[in-house]
């Protein structure tokens, strides 16, 4: 079957959590295709960690309904394709490395002798290799990591969630996990990535979510995402207050501080028809400076400043 | 096949955690103080000539193997309970759990493999202490007392029994209030069994009522005196009296009851931890 035919890897509908009184996930509505790195972004406390324990099956949802690649969510069967790094990333830690990864192969039912090759390629992939005998009590929390996400890699999955994957690992540990993501794309598979840390999700994601008290607010291809996006700076005398007026047509954004001028621009092509219209008004133009907007830019105009609380 | 998996896992967790070890080292401490007594107080016995005649001395022996079996049942209990009280809700509390059930397997499989491998230690364990009293006392002394297998099944009952409760509170609350829950109902099946005992006695029904309510709610003293009536001697049988066990003595029924106790209680646990949010 080619990628196509395939079911999405994620589809959710209505998904919805209460605990008692507060409501995790008001209303989670999301759709993932095979083969896509997605960013699910927001706050402490949106939600983000509720919604993907409601994706494998750890809690059950107060209302909605989903499918994991084709499968009702908690599907058992379904669940052998799917790996998943949880946040705190607390193992059984009397075990070696190397016990605690035969352990999860045996519970994905998989063949001893496919746990015996993989369980050493993981070790190496992850960079523990040195440490296959040692128990995870002595393991620092950066190495809990990474034999996590070696557990989450297992099985070849079709589908990985990785919850916070980076929270714990110092800059080589994050390139690891940045370089893992990148080559599981190109082996097509899925890769869902709950996270706030904005840089990674900027360098590894191909779309993202934005979401905040349980609610999408926001899913978006991060390339037209930060490519649409732009502000401006303008350093110009003699604006005039019907000029700066007229700018509304372009941006509904407009800041003026005396020679100075910023604005938030959709597209890109804005910039040479405001350049005219300036310069045709009589302003005299010493600098206009468009600014692609970062990814953290981004979070905050669509999150808000107060983080949700 | 994944049930076994995680029983092999709980066995593996409670020997590293040297709680095997620990239990091993204890036992063998404790048989081997009781084969000394045992042997001293026999030798004694031997010595007396025709006082006491040869079958008070196998009251006497009967008497000090049911000492020896009633602290046997009471650390079978507390084994069950201790090794299992944190099992779910510490996992549960430190997430151990997520990687776990995410995984493809159901929930019931974690609850049932792990209640085998609690079983089979408390399995292990009656059979070295249990088995280590009633031996050595034979050794010692030739004597052996009646229906000891009966005997062994109701305390091996005993421990599962309540090892599923603890399960059972397990997965539904934390561990420490689970410990108060399980160690709760244990004494009120205790105090249960000697209000009971006495009330008999002195002939109030009042009081057997009470001590019979008590088993209903949990019927684990009520296990222990089935199983102490089955083992002791036909004259204390007789007299139907003896620090432990009841001239009321709990009926196949009760015992019918508590397996049914039993069972309930891991299937409650079941149920319990796979309708939680973990």
């Amino acid at each position: 079957m080619s990628a196509a035919s395939l079911p999405p890897a994620i589809e959710i509908h209505a998904l919805r959590k209460e605990f008692g009184e507060k409501v995790a996930v008001a209303d989670l509505t999301l759709r993932v295709e095979r083969g896509e790195v997605f960013g699910f972004l927001g706050p402490n406390g949106a939600g983000k960690t509720t919604a993907v324990k409601m994706l494998l099956g750890l809690i059950h949802p107060t209302a909605g309904e989903g499918q994991l690649l084709g499968a009702p969510l908690g599907d058992n069967y379904r669940r052998a394709r799917v790996g998943f790094l949880p946040e705190h990333f607390r193992f059984h830690d009397w075990l070696t490395a190397t016990e605690f990864l035969t352990l999860h192969g045996n519970l994905y039912h998989m063949p001893h002798d496919v746990t015996d090759r993989r369980v050493p390629e993981l070790l190496e992939l992850v960079g523990l290799s040195p440490h296959a005998g040692k128990r995870l009590r002595a393991f620092s929390k950066g190495m809990l990591q990474r034999i996590g996400l070696a557990q989450a890699l297992l099985n070849d999955p079709q589908l990985v969630i990785l919850d916070e994957p980076t929270s714990g690992l110092d800059p080589v540990g994050r390139r690891l996990v940045r370089d893992i993501i990148r080559e599981q794309r190109e082996q097509g598979t899925t890769v869902f990535l709950n996270s706030h840390l904005l840089s990674e999700v900027e360098i590894t994601c191909d779309r993202v979510a934005f979401i905040k008290q349980g609610e999408i607010l926001r899913t978006s291809q991060l390339q037209t995402l930060v490519e649409g996006e732009l502000t401006v700076e303008v350093r110009a005398r003699n604006l005039r207050p019907e000029i700066i007026a007229g700018l509304s047509r372009w941006s509904q954004n407009v800041r003026a501080d005396g020679e100075h001028l910023s604005l938030t621009l959709t597209s890109e092509s804005d910039l040479p028809l405001i350049n005219r219209y300036l310069v045709e008004g009589g302003v005299d133009v010493y600098a206009l400076r468009p600014q692609h907007l970062s990814l953290e830019d981004l979070f905050i105009q669509v999150v808000g400043t107060d983080g949700g609380l | 096949m994944t049930t076994l998996v995680i029983a092999r896992l709980t066995f593996r967790e409670a020997a590293r955690r040297k709680i095997l070890l620990a239990a091993l080292l204890l036992g063998i401490v404790f048989l081997t103080i009781y084969g000394f007594g045992f042997h001293y107080v026999n030798v004694e016995l031997n010595r007396s000539g025709s006082s006491p005649g040869p079958l008070e001395r196998n009251e006497i022996r009967n008497f000090l193997l049911m000492a020896g079996l009633y602290v046997v049942n009471f650390l079978t209990v507390m084994m069950a309970v201790l090794t299992s009280v944190d099992t779910l809700s510490g996992e549960i509390a430190s997430g151990t759990i997520h990687t776990l059930v995410s995984k493809p397997l159901r929930r019931w499989e974690i609850v049932l493999g792990k209640w085998l491998g609690f079983t089979g230690m408390l399995t292990l364990y009656l059979l070295l202490m249990a088995g280590g009293v009633i031996g050595l006392v034979y050794l010692i002394s030739g004597y052996s007392a009646p229906h000891t297998s009966q005997g062994f099944v109701l305390m091996w009952l005993n421990g599962v029994l309540l090892l599923g409760v603890s399960l059972f509170g397990g997965a539904m609350f934390s561990t420490l209030a689970n410990g108060v829950m399980v160690f709760g109902l244990y004494g009120i099946a205790f105090l249960g069994g000697w209000i009971e005992q006495i009330g008999s006695f002195i002939q109030n029904q009042t009081a057997v009522n009470i001590g019979i309510i008590s088993s209903l709610i949990i019927p684990s003293e009520a296990l222990w005196k089935r199983a102490a009536f089955e083992m002791e001697s036909p004259l204390v049988r007789a007299l139907g009296f003896s620090p432990f066990s009841a001239p009321t003595v709990p009926s196949p029924v009760m015992v019918g009851y508590a397996v049914v106790y039993a069972i309930v209680a891991l299937i409650l646990a079941i149920w319990q931890f796979s309708r939680r949010d973990l």
